[in-house]
């Protein structure tokens, strides 16, 4: 589907009526924004899933960049949201750099287990790191754009704006590398990666930029996340924060950038949803969901969306 | 002297109980290829049915000794009736897929069975603490520790000696080992390769269940006991090669060690010393301690 078609202008169209209709869905903005800062770690996820790597540590990410977010709005009171998210995306792609000359030899479930276990260790390191609130973790400032604070009570607008726009450019910017000659590789390593090294493309290469991009988008969602919420813990580096960036990848699909999105959205409904009604039961309405979506839809719920409109 | 003591004897009874369910969890592995994340649900389930037989049974003022009964007889349920369940109802359909799919898969299933405890037992904690003091208490050069502990020791020595004794030295074990070697010459050869991978799944959940079972009554048994619970599972049998009998059983000596030093000298580390032991492993013998060599394919 990556190259077919009509995936720009449906972005566009997406990022018109979000931000349109923004106004006027008042009490949907924090839940969508929260959609937006996920579908961003997703949408790094896919890059790997593309490959055939499934990462169940990028919480690892998502909350080095949260962190660094909260960190420097709390301890240098810096609070321009553009330079929180910016700082919060290059600390997770430094991060992801250096580990990734690690990871970018393992593969499968051992690729899975090391970044879980990269994941647990930041974790660990923040339970009983008592500077940065340990299992409680710390509020983040709210921040601001143009010198006007953009979260709050009654005016969550601005941030959803500022999410809608991070989220289009981060999606049009993955959709453009993954037709590259170093996106398209990723089906091909999937698929048999020696024949991609005698064609004489270097795998290890390939995996790791991929590695770091996904790192720096989880980061970037993380960022947003936490001006979102406005309070950091260290629950978003534990495995099970991880274990829903997979939910998500596997519910929407890796077929096109527009699906992590639609599928954090989606993720969300069904958890506000499900956990208003029945708090008891919404993990296993979600893990029967992703059973259903494993069996039948192998590509995801954007395979169901991709093949109707081939076919009408 | 005493405080070394003590980390050894607190690593020991830790490793025991690490190496119980790690067991289950490399055993699954090592037969079906599955890396199963609801591990830590068959270990909170098993803990829960023990917390209702011992409560019924002490609530009804049975001789408190037999509970001892309850505890094993509460994991033997649950992987009979779990273990065939979840095996011949779900996993069956998905054998030959990639293995991070059948990952995904019991990561599904974990969310499912979490709220099917929450939905069976309520959200309520449930204390037994009964069995855990009723044997009195054991000293160690001046250090005294329940003697329940040396049930759990003794439970994980069996449990590690039994399974390495059947493989080795009975027929259906030898048999498993084929079906490990090679699955479709052995069913070439008439193996009915279903039925082992449906008691192999069956023994696995017991042992985790059994796991939970000894463990609940020395906690609250509360909902999510099993999340944490998967994750140090995960590392135990990483470290010591995924599949890997031997490994599990050094693995499991590894993290108990290294917690225990960890708790009695630097507290703060505890949690985060684990899993640098388990990313450690993974960098200098990616596959583990006890892993075994494997032919590339192209």
């Amino acid at each position: 589907m990556i190259g077919k078609g009509y995936t720009v202008h449906v972005l566009v169209v997406a990022l018109v009526v979000l931000l349109v209709a923004g106004p006027f869905m008042h009490k949907w903005l924090f839940m969508l924004t929260m959609s937006m800062g996920k579908g961003l770690v997703v949408l790094g996820l896919i890059v790997l899933l593309r490959t055939g790597l499934v990462s169940f540590g990028q919480g690892l990410y998502y909350c080095v960049g949260a962190y660094t977010v909260g960190s420097l709005g709390q301890f240098l009171g810096w609070k321009n949201a553009l330079v929180l998210l910016v700082g919060g995306t290059a600390a997770a792609a430094v991060l992801a750099t250096i580990l990734g000359f690690l990871l970018a030899n393992y593969r499968s479930i051992f690729f899975a287990m090391l970044s879980l276990a990269f994941s647990m260790i930041l974790f660990g390191l923040l339970v009983k790191t008592s500077a940065l609130g340990s299992t409680d973790g710390f509020n983040v400032p709210a921040p601001t754009l143009f010198g006007k604070a953009i979260s709050g009570a009654g005016h969550q607008y601005p941030l959803f704006a500022l999410g809608c726009v991070v989220a289009f450019i981060a999606a049009l910017l993955t959709n453009a590398y993954l037709r590259t000659a170093l996106g398209r590789l990723s089906p091909a390593i999937r698929d048999n990666e020696i024949r991609v090294e005698y064609m004489g493309a270097s795998v290890r290469n390939a995996i790791h930029t991929k590695y770091v991009i996904a790192g720096a988008l989880a980061g970037l969602g993380g960022a947003l996340t936490a001006m979102t919420i406005g309070h950091i813990d260290p629950e978003m580096a534990y495995w099970t924060t991880s274990g829903e960036f997979v939910f998500v990848a596997i519910l929407g699909g890796t077929g096109s950038v527009i699906a992590p999105f639609l599928g954090a959205i989606i993720f969300e409904i069904i958890r506000t949803y499900a956990y208003q009604y029945s708090p008891n039961t919404w993990q296993m309405v979600l893990g029967s969901a992703m059973l259903l979506v494993i069996i039948f839809l192998p590509a995801g719920l954007w395979s169901a969306f991709a093949y109707r409109s081939r076919r009408g | 002297m005493t405080e070394l003591l003590s980390v050894v004897v607190d690593a020991v009874i830790y490793s025991s109980w690490l190496f119980i369910i790690a067991l289950g969890l490399t055993l699954i592995y090592g037969v079906m290829k599955i890396l199963n994340m609801a591990h830590g649900s068959f270990y909170a389930l098993g803990a829960y049915a023990a917390a209702s037989l011992v409560g019924y049974w002490l609530g009804h003022g049975y001789p408190p000794l037999a509970s001892y009964g309850m505890l094993v007889l509460a994991a033997i349920l649950v992987g009979l009736i779990t273990g065939p369940l979840v095996e011949r109802g779900l996993l069956r359909f998905m054998y030959g897929k990639d293995e991070i799919i059948l990952l995904l898969v019991t990561y599904a299933l974990f969310l499912i069975l979490e709220d099917s405890i929450k939905i069976i037992w309520g959200v309520n904690p449930y204390f037994i603490s009964e069995p855990y003091g009723l044997l009195g208490v054991w000293d160690v050069a001046g250090l005294s520790y329940p003697f329940y502990n040396i049930i759990l020791i003794a439970v994980s020595v069996l449990a590690g000696v039994g399974v390495a004794v059947v493989l080795q030295y009975t027929r259906p074990g030898k048999l498993l080992l084929a079906v490990i070697h090679d699955r479709e010459v052995s069913m070439a050869m008439g193996i009915n390769v279903n039925r082992f991978y449906m008691v192999t799944f069956t023994v696995g959940t017991m042992l985790a269940a059994i796991g939970g079972a000894l463990t609940a009554p020395t906690v609250s048994v509360v909902p999510g006991m099993g999340v944490g619970v998967i994750v140090l599972a995960f590392a135990v049998v990483v470290i010591g090669g995924l599949g890997s009998l031997q490994g599990a059983a050094l693995g499991a000596l590894i993290v108990g060690l290294v917690r225990s030093a960890a708790v009695h000298y630097l507290p703060q580390v505890e949690l985060f010393s684990i899993y640098v032991v388990m990313a450690l492993v993974l960098i200098f013998r990616p596959k583990g301690l006890f892993a075994a060599a494997e032919v590339r394919k192209i």
